[in-house]
């Protein structure tokens, strides 16, 4: 029997490889885009697992809700990353620090 | 007929309109200054109004209008004056007539705004002054700021905007601690009239707090040591106008403010705490005495001397509270407070007018170097003439009115304790050091170089104002009964307000 | 009465302000006219007074002109206080006045500043009259500072003179630490009467004699004894006595007529006359009058010496004037007012006398002031060369000249006061007898007899510049004689001294004075004139016979003559301490306090506080997202252990 612990295990697990690949990663915008869908993974694995859990469906209904908007996000942050590499010739996420104060 | 006007509001926004007048009444010199001259002259007769309609026996406010403002804030607009107030409304009123004769034909530059702002800052300073409301009254003040702000950076000299961002945001720092002031005490007293504010009862604590939040927003207007530095530079900076009226009146504000504010509203804590105004009032005779003595740029040194002087005038004002500890009585306070208000008006002819010779000189030579003057007097001999007496005023000589004001606050101050006196006495020596000084290198001698010798007198405009001012100057040196009469009842009523505890 | 004494004090302000504003309209003649009058007006007057105070002993006048202030119940007036002391002090200032306005016609009649000096010199003679008609501490204040500031412009007459004007500067500036003291005094008065009135001042004043105040916490000091003092620091400035005699000297730059009637005759005596005035105060402190007395000899005898070694003609009457003041002083220290006033009155013609008369010898000599230069001219300037001499007569003081009954009624009182330190004056001022009548002779050998160094031959001046002279000579000779029984003995002064019954020195004289005539010829065989004559024989000596001498002696006692040559190092010094330490922390204060500590420090300094704050904070803001997230990681995790950790 799988507990709820390891589910839960594997729901940091995959945050945490999602926060290094944001905070580690100084090259890539998808890796960065890769790393947010891992974190919001975990999420999705925790909602499951506590459905699961405690019997209550609507967990998985928010799974469905955040995988559609997750999709509808990387279309689109792919979209916004197309349009700057055609406009900086380069996807390094260094070059990217007009907000710097 | 005339006292059924309302004289005050005549008084502030009559010379507000003609300026704004001005400012639409497009670029025509010849118009503007005839206009101009106008408009001050008849603000300094309304002003004379109030000196021979007022009624020197009683000590309440006279020619009160009273409208309501802002219902909400229980805020109105609230004028009258009393024996305070009207002298240095009246300092006001003349100065600025004083100022628009200086700038005649000096000032080439935007020619109409310049004597706007100077119109609308008259209006504007008689307003803090005939204001009693502390809300109307902290309009007045902040508002003021804004046309000295653009003179200073507009006509100003090189290092103007340096000059200005210290001036404003220095008064500006300061008056930020007034408005809290004001808005606790009338949190309390649900009102804002500041005659309210007089029988306001404060506990000690609360009362320290206010004293340190007037203090912080007047020390800097006057300005006390060691809050000071920003007068020099703005002196400095500034054109010869904007130096009269801010030498001339914006420093009585803050004097005034400690008549009407701190003495009154706070007096135990006042009584706690005087000590330390009479150590900057003390500190700034001495130390900024030996600093004059240094200065090479003319308008600096009469700026040091300035603080110089304003410190002779905190001391008498915060004299009583030793004296009583002294003496056990309020003897000789009278003459400390009344000593202050004539050193005040005094110093603001006086240093006005040395600011106005500085700037005769400035006109000339473009310069206001000591080191590029000397030997003036054979060239400039009625100049000389005018510059030495208004030096010797300055150095408080007996028969001018800088000796009337240093004669009182001294005497007084040698009731509270000899070591007051002898400190404050050091004005005596040094003042007349740096200013002798001055006038020893820039005045006599041999003509130092070709431009001084091409110098050309005074003209007649330039005697008229020199005139009008040493005209003035004597005359409250040999009759300041002329000035003091109307201070007693006030005064005496002061004393009864800041010897009652209102814990 | 009353307009009588307005008119003399409003004559010569009529003249100043005539001259002063309308002089290069009106012109020279008529504004020397204009002033002249202003002041004889005076001087006809002060006869008047005069005759009616002093010969009809009119009882003293004290009225009020107007109320300057009244506050607290003070009442501070502008007013006259007219006694016999006043009287004779009009008298004096308006005559010397009126002699040196005559002989300024002759001395100043080619400068450009003609009318101006008129103009200045009716001022003075206003400022003083005020100042000795004073019947209040403000008033006389107010004369104090006026003659200060008069004297200053007069200095500086010639501003183009660099030296001119550091003497009018640093004659004002001594003054004004002399003032300093003084105004502290009269706020002590103040203090202790609640008044300002010498009437009710003096009527107050054994009052205050009993009471003491707190200087320094813990020791009492006598009210009184500080009142004194502070008032009489006030006497040294403008009385020019040790320690603050600096600036007389220097004030010889000013044109000689001023040195006459200021710098000798009248406003160096003001200090004198204001001690005379305060009398009822001074006698009622002995820790004051021995102060005085020891100030006193100290100047009559150290300032005599530095007379010695001058070779500037009016230098070494110059230090002669501090000499003789100092003489005065002291005269004030044993309580001999009128003996001050006496010798203040008969020094006044002598020494205007003598400064005129050297001031003819420089007319004559084209602005040459050297004596080594001069000598011999006795022959061409025969009325100057005459006055001059009754002038040195009288003030070695041989018996029967004015100088003599003055001055040697003044060393006989301080014989015989019984006040501390009273032998030490006596003996200072004894030798300082001999001392006097060495450089006055000295001077005088110097410049009218011996051999000449002049090639062309002089004229004697003008008789603008004679008849002064003249008429300066005759009271040099007479005036001491006529009025030492009056003035010393006799109800002179009456009620405007007062002298306390123990310190009464004059009651002694008065027992062994018979009349004039026989206090002269007692004079002939008493110390102070075998001193004299040791003098004027030491003088005829080495200037005249030996005149290698002199040379010698210099250089065997270089070191000394080093020391009087630098005037006992007082320049030097006040250099050193005051004016050079004065700029020093003037520029520390600046540099470092104001500049440096305030403004740098605190007032930029805070401002750049905040840029500095913001240029930190402003690295937070990389632009990186990676950097936000972790912020907000960062942040999330301390708010949940926060939350975990609280609750």
């Amino acid at each position: 029997m799988i507990a709820l612990t390891d589910y839960l295990m594997l729901g940091v697990i995959l945050f945490c490889i999602g926060m290094a690949g944001i905070f580690l990663n100084r090259k890539n915008v998808i890796t960065m885009l890769m790393s947010i869908e891992l974190i919001l993974l975990s999420v999705n694995f925790n909602f499951i697992a506590f459905s699961r859990f405690l019997n209550d469906s609507v967990g998985q209904v928010f799974v469905f809700f955040i995988l559609t908007v997750a999709a509808a996000e990387s279309a689109i942050g792919l979209a916004i990353l197309v349009v700057l590499f055609r406009q900086r010739r380069t996807i390094n996420v260094t070059d990217f620090n007009t907000l710097k104060g | 007929m005339l006292s059924e006007l309302p004289l005050l509001s005549l008084a502030i926004w009559f010379p507000v309109i003609g300026g704004v007048a001005i400012l639409f009444g497009g670029d025509n010199p010849k118009f503007t200054r005839l206009f101009a001259l106008t408009v001050g002259i008849l603000t300094f007769l309304i002003s004379t109004q109030l000196y021979t309609e007022f009624n020197t026996q009683t000590a309440a406010m006279q020619f009160q209008e009273c409208i309501r403002w802002i219902p909400t804030f229980s805020a109105n607009y609230h004028l009258g004056v009393d024996g305070f107030s009207m002298p240095l409304i009246l300092l006001t009123a003349f100065m600025t007539v004083i100022v628009i004769i200086s700038s005649w034909e000096v000032v080439k530059h935007r020619f109409s705004q310049y004597m706007a702002a100077f119109l609308i800052m008259e209006g504007l300073m008689i307003g803090v002054f005939a204001a009693l409301d502390a809300l109307l009254f902290y309009v007045f003040f902040e508002a003021m700021l804004i046309p000295m702000f653009l003179i200073i950076g507009i006509w100003g000299g090189s290092r103007r905007v340096y000059a200005t961002f210290k001036f404003f945001l220095y008064t500006f720092f300061g008056s930020i601690f007034m408005l809290v002031a004001l808005i606790y005490m009338h949190d309390q007293a649900k009102s804002f009239e500041i005659l309210d504010f007089h029988k306001l009862p404060l506990n000690m604590h609360e009362q320290m707090f206010i004293f340190f939040a007037f203090l912080l927003s007047f020390a800097i207007k006057v300005p006390m040591w060691p809050f000071h530095t920003w007068l020099p530079d703005a002196h400095v900076e500034a054109p010869t106008g904007g130096s009269v009226i801010l030498a001339a009146i914006t420093l009585k504000i803050g004097g005034y403010g400690f008549l009407r504010f701190i003495l009154p509203i706070v007096p135990d804590a006042s009584a706690v705490l005087d000590w330390l105004i009479l150590t900057m009032s003390l500190v700034a005779v001495v130390y900024i005495g030996f600093i004059a003595l240094m200065q090479q740029d003319m308008k600096k040194l009469i700026a040091y001397s300035s603080i110089s002087h304003m410190g002779i005038v905190t001391l008498g004002f915060f004299v009583m509270f030793t004296l009583h500890r002294h003496t056990g009585n309020f003897s000789g306070a009278t003459m400390g407070i009344e000593g202050s208000m004539v050193q005040m008006v005094s110093h603001g002819l006086v240093s006005g007018a040395l600011f106005l010779c500085v700037g005769v000189l400035y006109d000339r030579l473009h310069s206001r170097q000591i080191k590029d003057y000397g030997g003036v007097v054979n060239s400039m001999p009625v100049f000389a003439t005018f510059m030495v007496l208004f030096c010797m005023a300055n150095a408080g000589l007996p028969g001018t009115s800088g000796f009337v004001g240093e004669f009182m606050v001294i005497m007084s101050s040698f009731k509270a304790g000899f070591w007051l006196a002898f400190i404050a006495s050091f004005t005596l020596i040094l003042g007349a050091a740096y200013t002798l000084w001055l006038v020893k290198r820039v005045i006599f001698g041999d003509i130092r170089n070709d431009y001084v010798a091409s110098l050309e007198d005074v003209n007649h405009r330039e005697i008229l104002m020199l005139s009008l001012l040493a005209i003035t100057v004597l005359i409250i040196g040999i009759w300041p009964d002329l000035l003091t009469s109307i201070m007693h009842a006030t005064v005496d009523n002061l004393l009864r307000h800041s010897t009652l505890t209102k814990l | 009465m009353q307009n009588v004494y307005l008119w003399i004090v409003l004559a010569p302000l009529c003249g100043a302000v005539i001259t002063g504003l309308f002089g290069p309209k009106i012109g020279r003649s008529r504004s020397h006219l204009v002033a002249i009058s202003g002041v004889a007006i005076s001087f006809l007057l002060s006869l008047v007074v005069v005759y009616q105070h002093i010969l009809n002993g009119a009882a003293p006048y004290d009225s009020t002109v107007y109320t300057w202030m009244t506050i607290e119940g003070i009442c501070l007036k502008i007013g006259f206080l007219v006694d016999n002391l006043t009287a004779v002090m009009i008298c004096t200032v308006t005559f010397i006045s009126l002699m040196v306005h005559i002989y300024t016609v002759g001395y100043m009649q080619d400068d450009d500043g003609y009318q101006r000096f008129f103009s200045y010199i009716s001022l003075f003679t206003f400022a003083m009259l005020m100042l000795v008609m004073a019947n209040n501490f403000l008033q006389l204040f107010f004369g104090w500072e006026g003659v200060g500031l008069v004297s200053y412009l007069l200095i500086g007459f010639w501003y183009k003179r660099e030296s001119a004007i550091y003497a009018s500067f640093k004659a004002f500036l001594v003054n004004r630490v002399g003032d300093f003291g003084f105004l502290l005094g009269i706020a002590a008065v103040l203090m202790a009467c609640n008044s300002i009135d010498y009437a009710e001042v003096f009527i107050a004043a054994p009052m205050i004699a009993r009471s003491t105040i707190q200087i320094i916490p813990g020791v009492d000091w006598s009210l009184m004894t500080l009142i004194c003092i502070l008032l009489f620091i006030g006497a040294m400035g403008k009385s020019a006595q040790v320690p603050l005699h600096v600036w007389l000297p220097d004030s010889m730059e000013g044109p000689t007529p001023i040195s006459a009637l200021i710098h000798a005759a009248t406003m160096v005596t003001a200090g004198i006359f204001m001690v005379a005035r305060m009398s009822p105060l001074f006698e009622l402190s002995e820790t004051a009058l021995s102060f005085i007395l020891v100030i006193g000899s100290v100047t009559a005898l150290f300032m005599g010496f530095l007379g010695i070694i001058q070779n500037d003609i009016k230098r070494v009457i110059a230090y002669s004037t501090l000499s003789q003041l100092g003489y005065m002083t002291a005269a004030l220290g044993v309580s001999a007012y009128p003996a001050a006033i006496f010798h203040l009155m008969t020094h006044a013609f002598f020494k205007a006398l003598l400064f005129l008369g050297a001031g003819s010898v420089i007319i004559a000599m084209h602005h040459e002031q050297d004596i080594r230069k001069m000598g011999g001219i006795w022959k061409q300037m025969p009325i100057t060369w005459f006055t001059f001499l009754i002038g040195t007569l009288s003030l070695v003081g041989v018996p029967g000249f004015s100088g003599f009954y003055s001055k040697d009624s003044i060393l006989e009182a301080v014989y015989a006061s019984h006040i501390s330190s009273a032998s030490f004056a006596y003996f200072s001022m004894i030798l300082g007898v001999f001392v006097t009548s060495f450089y006055s002779f000295r001077l005088y050998f110097t410049v009218f007899h011996g051999e000449t160094h002049i090639q062309e031959h002089l004229h004697e001046t003008p008789l603008v510049v004679t008849i002064p002279l003249i008429l300066l000579s005759i009271p040099s000779v007479v005036i001491g004689a006529i009025t030492i029984e009056p003035l010393l003995f006799d109800t002179g002064f009456g009620s405007s001294v007062f002298v306390a019954p123990d310190h009464n020195v004059l009651g002694h004289l008065e027992l062994v004075f018979h009349n004039s005539i026989s206090f002269g010829l007692h004079g002939l065989i008493g110390l102070p004139f075998f001193l004299v004559l040791a003098g004027f024989g030491a003088a005829f000596y080495l200037y005249l016979i030996k005149q290698e001498l002199p040379e010698l002696i210099k250089q065997r006692f270089y070191k000394i003559y080093n020391v009087m040559d630098h005037k006992y190092f007082f320049d030097e010094i006040y250099q050193l301490f005051f004016v050079h330490c004065g700029q020093k922390l003037g520029t520390v204060l600046w540099k470092f306090g104001d500049a440096g500590l305030i403004d740098g420090l605190l007032v930029n300094g805070s401002a750049q506080l905040v840029v500095w704050f913001a240029s930190m904070v402003r690295r937070l803001q990389s632009g990186y997202l990676y950097t936000y997230a972790f912020a907000m990681i960062i942040g999330l995790l301390i708010f949940l252990t926060w939350f975990i950790t609280t609750h």
